[in-house]
């Protein structure tokens, strides 16, 4: 990007003066090095999204943006219930995609001791990748239930307990889904998906506390180097992809019946208050609970092949994050709180200490960010800061980013020798697909810690710990 | 001389994959568009065509019906398990009916890479080149 489209305000805080049809500025959180590689695709994008009526504050972007349909991916965008749009580009069509993470009340030295088998057996529990199926499958009522439910409707079922529930945003299920709005094809997509990890860059993980970064914080959230912890990256499957799909269509034309003007055919969007706006919040809050309920079920899968291991296991929940929402939230604009839609694409909620509803015990810290990196680097986790509240309205960094195309990374990297250079490094690798693993090599991504330490600096986040992986099943 | 431009092909798209159809006739490309699709997932060659289903899709304008006949390959592809080796297609006014032939997913034989989402608004065009070629391109999301 070019630096002189710009104008500095701080360190790691650039701003895209509002012009033409802008109705708030631009405001890029990033280091020198980060803006000059984000694309100018990324500007125009930001630029773009600052144009919807009712957006307040400024159309933003965290330090891993990257160009994205519509909006850009790592594109944080707030908007007035009144006066405001939704718009399903904003959201992503992975909606709720994201990553929880889990203690295991294991250490370095128990992992090494049953590695493989523990791999294998994860690979075995977990279906992962292009036509993997679930062992639940769901109709009528049930998936009403599931749609409306979330993780507690998984926890009902047996799947996981009822203490998981308070580690997971919205406390395992977002209010006011309809499934009255979901399609019979999305619902179609999902039947029997829930409880599968997915292909792409989804994955689960074991990893190593390698270093504490903040010991307050990594003390609140349980977190002591050395220990082994369980992260899940996953979403709400083809059902999110499907809402998506169908709202992008519909805002298309209630937009143009609405008189909004777009740039961009991908920015469709809908008022908050109009017939469109409602049904796409209704069907999206569906795919936030799908997402929430399969990595539940995930989670319990995970607990049966850690436990059928290593008995001594005990998997409990440290946080669940998701990545591509719309939620409402209380603000602080224009001086006054008051409730805004937040959209988050590809960017992590990142609530400071003191919001009333963390959980008790990571109340005085934040709230947990769970930052997911690649199979052979590292992933953090962080805190949510006040700094980041009053500054991108609770939001931070989401992960690394590709930094090249899937079909250039295949050129470049050979799957089976990517498995062997990760396991001479202590990293196995199960995945059904070894092109999907070429695909996905580490190389393939951008440095998550550039990206972690610029969100640090920008105040968005700060860094409590790193992990680095032991074990990666990869869809 | 210069060699001929492949019948389907995969572009690169930023950090995304893009799909690509040529053929003498709109619906040849769009034809081959879905064979593109199929080789983002895995080899084309490695499908057999075993099994049968019929696809019925219509747009106003010919980019939003690549648009659709996309996303019911998609969707087709994603609730039955398959994927799809060759498409017997017929465009008329607007109106798109197929036969697409395939076989379920073989994780064994066709090492599956990655599922396709959804096709997407961005670089859906729908052309004819000078020298009379259609083409038929899209970037998918996977």
């Amino acid at each position: 990007m070019d630096l002189s489209l710009l104008k500095r305000r701080g360190e790691h805080e650039w701003v895209i003066e509002p012009r033409g049809k802008m109705r708030v500025p631009g405001v890029l959180f990033a280091s020198e090095a980060l803006v000059r590689a984000m694309d100018h695709k990324v500007y125009e994008q930001v630029t773009n999204v600052a144009t919807l009526p009712g957006i307040r504050t400024a159309s933003m972007a965290m330090p891993d943006a990257h160009w994205g349909y519509g909006f850009a991916v790592g594109g944080v965008a707030a908007f007035d219930p009144d006066e405001g749009v939704v718009s399903a580009g904003g959201v992503g069509f992975d909606i709720s995609c994201g990553v929880r993470c889990l203690h295991t009340g294991l250490v370095r030295s128990d992992i090494l001791a049953r590695q493989k088998e523990l791999a294998d057996a994860l690979f075995r529990a977990i279906p992962a990748g292009v036509g993997s199926r679930g062992r639940i499958r769901l109709g009528g009522d049930e998936m009403d239930r599931m749609l409306r439910g979330g993780a507690r409707w998984a926890v009902e079922k047996g799947y996981g307990e009822r203490g998981d529930l308070e580690r997971i945003e919205e406390r395992g299920a977002i209010g006011d889904a309809r499934p009255d709005c979901v399609s019979d094809r999305a619902r179609a997509r999902m039947r029997d998906e829930v409880g599968t990890l997915g292909s792409g860059n989804h994955y689960l993980e074991v990893q190593e506390v390698e270093e504490v970064l903040d010991p307050r914080a990594a003390s609140a959230f349980g977190l002591r180097a050395g220990d082994v912890v369980l992260s899940i990256h996953c979403g709400s499957r083809g059902f999110g992809h499907q809402i998506g799909t169908e709202a992008l269509k519909e805002m298309l034309e209630a937009g143009r019946r609405h008189g909004i003007d777009l740039p961009d055919r991908e920015l469709a969007c809908a008022p908050v208050r109009s017939k469109e706006g409602a049904r796409y919040l209704g069907a999206m809050r569906c795919a936030i609970n799908v997402a929430l309920a399969n990595r539940q079920v995930l989670t319990h899968l995970a607990r049966e092949a850690f436990a059928s291991v290593l008995p001594q296991s005990d998997l409990a929940l440290l946080y669940d994050v998701s990545h591509n929402t719309c939620k409402v939230e209380t603000h602080v604009v224009d001086g006054r709180p008051q409730p805004v839609y937040v959209h988050r694409k590809g960017a992590t909620r990142a609530w400071g200490p003191g919001h009333p509803d963390l959980p008790d015990a990571l109340r005085a810290v934040g709230q947990p960010v769970l930052i997911g990196g690649t199979m052979g680097t590292c992933s953090y986790v962080l805190a949510g800061t006040e700094s980041g509240m009053a500054r991108s309205f609770g939001s931070a960094c989401h992960g690394a980013g590709r930094a090249m195309s899937r079909h250039q990374a295949l050129k470049q990297w050979n799957g089976k020798r990517v498995v062997e250079e990760l396991e001479e490094r202590g990293i196995l690798v199960r995945s059904p697909s070894l092109r999907g693993v070429a695909e996905e090599a580490p190389g393939a991504y951008k440095d998550v810690t550039e990206v972690v330490d610029a969100t640090e600096r920008a105040g968005l986040a700060r860094r409590v710990a790193r992990l680095v992986p032991m074990v990666t099943v990869k869809g | 001389m210069k060699a001929a431009a492949p019948s389907f092909e995969l572009f690169a798209h930023d950090a995304d994959i893009g799909v690509r159809g040529r053929g003498a006739t709109l619906a040849e490309a769009f034809a081959r568009a879905g064979l593109a699709l199929t080789a983002v997932v895995t080899e084309p060659a490695a499908v057999r065509e075993r099994l049968t289903v019929a696809i019925e899709c219509a747009a106003a304008e010919p980019e939003g019906l690549l648009f659709e006949w996309l996303n019911a390959l998609v969707f087709e592809m994603a609730t039955r398990d398959w994927l799809f080796a060759r498409f017997e297609v017929a465009i008329e006014g607007g109106r798109l009916r197929a036969r697409a032939f395939g076989e379920p997913v073989d994780v064994a034989r066709h090492h599956p890479a990655v599922e396709v989402k959804g096709a997407t608004y961005t670089g859906l065009r729908v052309a004819r080149e000078p020298d009379g070629t259609w083409l038929a391109e899209c970037v998918v999301d996977v």
